[in-house]
């Protein structure tokens, strides 16, 4: 039943999340050594680049949702590293056996993104206009989760007529911005990095300080790592290293202090 | 000189690898959820809007593919003309298409800011976050399923008895009707079941052009991505339920198909 359940995870890995993925083959180095990184979508341009730099081993980065990882480590994928656009993931599998007591690196905002020309949305309030097409990720996926915190805080009518205005649920953030991006949406919360790495595409509203809610990200060895070792070497270069420059380039913000 | 003995045993080796290897997955399915779960599934908040959703949009695109693919079938397979083997190439390239390129190119035809995007909206046609997106979607990725295999039923007939139909005075159109139609439907079957089951099982091209809102254009195949992530059991049991509605039709037109195959051979005699 249990091998079932792996095997058909596999097949699920194979054919379903094939949009998601995008493996960057990195290092020349010769080294046979691979790491397999398990990056929540929103690391996606930060990470990719910095992975070829690292020593040791070819670094395979694996994206999707957060929780669409931590979901294949529960059926038995096994990644070397994890890391997720939440704290709480990380947490939940930690205290499931599943993953290595895990460590914040970096932090994000949640803002509104809008195209960067004609944009029909200015502002949170006008969010709440009818006809106005918005997109958000799925309450499953982290940035979804924080979408409707945000909205939460909101006075009830308000809430009300922003939820109405959604018109897709994506199941990770690249597709909303994807939305976005082509026209689809008028508007959409994603994190600040994304709006950044859209370029010229689309501009990001910021939200009133008082809901942006707190986004940091956590990341550990998973328990059972083929490389532990160059694991643990990868998540010390989150916070020092070329690829805490390269999440600092990308608009991440320090890891809380303390 | 003795004949290969070891090549039967060689094909049916192959064929019991394939056998299993395609129904191991399928059986697991069944194997971890109970029937009593899997009835429960379908009470989860969007599982049955998911599945009635797939097979609205199903029904619609199939009803689009059969009414314009059947005379476009009919038109290659009894027309030979200039640029036909560029327009059956044509016809089928969405076979090959990754859906996700599927998704993209439907968005960069159709979408908002696609080419034809301003005559779309100009005709007050909404398809992006819609019900009609995802048939739109539907119909790209299935119809070569269909065309296809109509074509080759209509080829499939011998010439001389449509001319002998035009012989004795009945229309061109006639003769497609009440001859070619009735002789090509078993290769008509297969091929609407075919493009029917790709239509269900369509992911990647309907998040993409179409998004995913439960009772809008959340299809069961969305529903179950969606709650891989949160709840595996309600996943299984949602595809377990996808597997069974599509065999099931699949088995019902394999049962009207074969009837038809046996109509058709007696009437060959």
């Amino acid at each position: 039943m249990r091998r079932a359940a792996i095997l058909l995870a596999g097949l699920a890995l194979l054919a379903g999340c094939g949009d998601d993925e995008n493996e960057a083959p990195a290092n020349e180095g010769g080294s046979d050594a691979e790491l397999i990184v398990s990056a929540a979508a929103s690391l996606t341009d930060a990470l990719t680049g910095c992975s070829k730099d690292f020593e040791g081993a070819t670094v395979r980065l694996s994206f999707a949702g957060s929780d669409e990882l931590a979901a294949q480590i529960r059926q038995g994928v096994k990644p070397d590293v994890y890391a997720a656009a939440n704290t709480t993931l990380p947490d939940e599998l930690n205290a499931e056996g599943l993953l290595q007591e895990p460590v914040e690196f970096v932090t994000n905002e949640v803002v509104i993104a809008v195209p960067a020309q004609d944009a029909k949305v200015a502002s949170l309030d006008d969010l709440a206009q009818p006809g106005i097409k918005l997109v958000i990720g799925a309450e499953s996926v982290p940035v979804g989760a924080y979408t409707r915190e945000v909205l939460g805080q909101l006075p009830a009518a308000q809430e009300e007529a922003i939820l109405a205005n959604v018109r897709s649920e994506e199941p990770d953030v690249k597709g909303v911005v994807g939305k976005i991006a082509q026209g689809a949406a008028d508007a959409g919360f994603v994190y600040n990095t994304d709006v950044t790495a859209a370029g010229d595409d689309l501009k990001a509203i910021e939200l009133p300080e008082d809901l942006q809610p707190t986004v940091t990200y956590g990341a550990g060895v998973v328990e059972g790592a083929k490389q532990p070792d160059l694991a643990q070497q990868y998540l010390d270069g989150l916070t020092d290293g070329p690829c805490a420059d390269a999440l600092q380039a990308a608009g991440f913000g320090p890891p809380p202090s303390g | 000189m003795t004949s290969s003995g070891w090549f039967p045993p060689a094909l049916a080796a192959a064929l019991a690898l394939t056998l299993t290897f395609l129904t191991l997955p399928v059986l697991a399915l069944f194997v971890d959820s109970p029937p009593g779960d899997l009835i429960a599934s379908l009470g989860e908040e969007g599982a049955l809007e998911a599945l009635w959703l797939s097979l609205r949009t199903t029904a619609a695109a199939l009803l689009i593919i059969v009414v314009v693919g059947t005379p476009a079938a009919y038109l290659l397979a009894t027309r030979r003309f200039r640029g036909r083997a560029l327009v059956i190439t044509l016809v089928e390239l969405p076979l090959v298409l990754p859906p996700a390129v599927a998704g993209i190119a439907l968005l960069a035809a159709v979408g908002p800011s696609g080419i034809l995007g301003g005559l779309v909206a100009d005709a007050g046609i909404e398809l992006v976050f819609q019900t009609a997106g995802v048939v739109v979607a539907l119909t790209f990725v299935a119809s070569p399923f269909y065309v296809r295999q109509a074509q080759a039923a209509f080829q499939a007939i011998d010439p001389r008895w449509l001319e002998a139909s035009r012989t004795l005075g009945v229309s061109e159109a006639r003769t497609f009707a009440r001859v070619a139609i009735p002789t090509a439907a078993p290769g008509l079957l297969t091929g609407g079941a075919l493009a029917l089951g790709r239509a269900l099982g369509e992911f990647g091209a309907t998040l993409m052009f179409a998004g995913s809102l439960s009772g809008v254009t959340q299809t069961a195949p969305l529903a179950i991505y969606e709650h891989f992530a949160t709840d595996f059991d309600a996943a299984l049991a949602l595809s377990a339920v996808l597997v069974a509605v599509s065999a099931g039709i699949l088995l019902a037109v394999k049962l009207v198909g074969g009837w038809d195959a046996v109509g058709d051979a007696r009437a060959r005699g």
